[in-house]
């Protein structure tokens, strides 16, 4: 059986209490918010902390607001405490009217269950994943170990002095797409980033947080005419992790695209900002044509690694016809307008 | 009537030093309608513990990582992973496992119609099963097929019963807009 590894408890009840935690017991404290990813690594002896430090008393972590008090730029932004459930994430009204995309991201983690277990910052700063070393210990033993868990070399890349470790997460991508703030508490204070900067490109330390940051809550705003999409591909249906996510977000304004992202995830150790497909929408009508060469930009951009579900040559094709059908439903959901000039029609079914 | 439990002891875990945090813990619960406090160390699951202190094994050990389902309990009426659930975070809350669910003499209509449909075949996904459907039923009287295959997907059958599964579930939903009663129904919370 597959028993926890001892560790020291702490429950901290509030934020400042947390921070100061981390900042005393350093590398050797994991947090603990749902435990549906920690506790899974602890089982299989990825990770040995001597203390786990769990947030579920800490209340400055949860709830949803609708933020007068957060800086917002017009008016209608929305702040996610970090503590709040995946499933919460797909039931709150506020969320579903202004941002679907994030409810059905959220609708496409693991199961029901999980869902209800796993919480919003919990799955933004989910472990990146690799078929070499989610395994038990039995099996890493038997394959030889990686740089991800004691040993020295990548299994996917063993020339390479870096970790390949996918980066996992189906919110991640959404709330890129979305330009989606994280507010970040430390023993230095606290800080606001872009849900962007809060990953870095390398599998053994893909998030940019300092030693005692805890990530507090996710601020998002709603410029007017932004409609997005999130496409997921795994194995089955339910339970599994992205083998590829694509998420877009289109601003428009009249037949117009202003300003455009194109984010996917599960094909590097962060999520990657397509920068090429981006330039192709941005200040362009999105005709069919347009779609589909931010598509091709997406497909060349890309070089997923052989360490997740799925061959990386399939991944890397269904990421081209993903971006071009994330986009397409993206436009859909502009309120209904007449087309012209040859663009999608918003509003369109199918 | 409170009934104090402590868990054995590995002899390694004994020893105490001035760290901070606890490495041991005082957990008071309520388990199928008892208050029960348990001792134990802070790396307990909420399944070892059913388990292995209190000797609820209807809750079952499957693949202990999330990935199946057969370790649901209801934690204040929703459903829970044992496996991925530390003892120390239900402090204080109500735990309701596939024993407290029904009895032989008063069922469950769900495990009624698990019967009446041959539901259960191994029989170790069941509780797991049982407990994740009634707090469907708790929320969605009358869930269509869809919503009970999307309620249960979390749950695995090895065995893949999963039509009688189904079947079941809707026929139990029926039996209760029937009139059948649910005894001590966890999922009411």
């Amino acid at each position: 059986m597959l028993h926890l590894p001892s560790f020291r408890y702490l429950a901290p009840r509030s934020l400042s209490e947390a921070v100061g935690l981390l900042a005393e017991l350093g590398a050797e404290a994991q947090l603990l918010a749902g435990g549906t990813d920690l506790l899974p690594l602890l089982k299989r002896g990825q990770l040995s902390p001597r203390y786990l430090v769990a947030l579920a008393g800490v209340p400055e972590l949860s709830g949803i607001r609708t933020a007068a008090e957060a800086t917002v730029r017009d008016g209608s932004g929305l702040t996610l405490g970090a503590l709040t459930s995946i499933a919460e994430l797909t039931r709150q009204p506020v969320l579903r009217r202004h941002f679907p995309v994030i409810g059905h991201a959220a609708s496409l983690i693991a199961t029901p269950t999980l869902r209800s277990m796993g919480t919003l910052g919990g799955n933004l700063c989910l472990d990146t994943r690799c078929t070499y070393v989610n395994r038990s210990p039995l099996w890493r033993e038997a394959a030889g170990d990686c740089l991800k868990c004691t040993g020295d070399v990548c299994r996917v890349a063993p020339g390479d002095d870096r970790c390949w470790a996918a980066v996992s997460s189906d919110l991640a991508p959404a709330m890129i797409a979305l330009d989606a703030q994280i507010r970040i508490a430390g023993p230095r204070g606290e800080r606001v980033i872009p849900a962007e900067a809060l990953y870095r490109d390398d599998g053994l330390s893909h998030l940019t947080l300092s030693a005692g940051e805890i990530v507090v809550d996710v601020q998002l705003l709603r410029p007017t005419g932004v409609c997005a999409s999130y496409m997921k591909l795994r194995p089955r249906a339910s339970f599994d992790f992205p083998s590829l996510g694509v998420a877009v977000a289109l601003r428009m304004a009249k037949d117009e695209c202003e300003n455009a992202r194109v984010v996917v995830g599960a094909v590097a150790s962060r999520p990657l900002r397509i920068a090429e497909a981006e330039v192709i929408l941005t200040g362009h009508v999105p005709t069919a044509e347009r779609l589909s060469a931010a598509a091709d930009a997406v497909h060349r951009a890309i070089r997923p690694m052989d360490n997740v579900d799925l061959p990386p040559g399939y991944r890397r094709q269904v990421a081209r016809v993903f971006t071009e059908r994330a986009l397409q439903h993206a436009l859909r959901q502009v309120p209904a307008r007449a087309g012209a000039n040859g663009a999608l029609t918003p509003g369109r079914q199918n | 009537m409170k009934s104090t439990i402590v868990a054995t002891v590995p002899p390694a875990l004994q020893v105490d030093d001035s760290a901070p945090g606890d490495r041991w813990l005082t957990v008071d619960m309520t388990v199928n309608g008892v208050p029960r406090m348990l001792r134990a160390p802070a790396h307990r699951t909420l399944l070892e513990a059913l388990r292995e202190d209190l000797g609820l094994t209807g809750t079952k050990h499957g693949c202990e990582l999330g990935e199946c389902g057969a370790c649901t309990v209801l934690v204040d009426g929703q459903p829970r992973l044992g496996c991925l659930t530390l003892l120390a975070s239900v402090e204080g809350r109500t735990v309701t496992t596939v024993e407290g669910l029904g009895t032989t003499a008063e069922p469950h209509p769900l495990q009624v119609a698990f019967v009446d449909r041959g539901a259960a075949q191994c029989g170790y996904c069941t509780g797991g099963m049982l407990l994740t459907a009634a707090a469907l039923l708790a929320d969605n009287a009358d869930p269509t097929e869809a919503e009970v295959r999307a309620a249960l997907a979390g749950n695995l059958c090895r065995c893949t019963g999963y039509a009688s599964i189904v079947a079941a579930v809707r026929q139990a939903a029926r039996m209760v807009a029937g009139g059948a009663s649910h005894p001590r129904s966890g999922a009411q919370g």
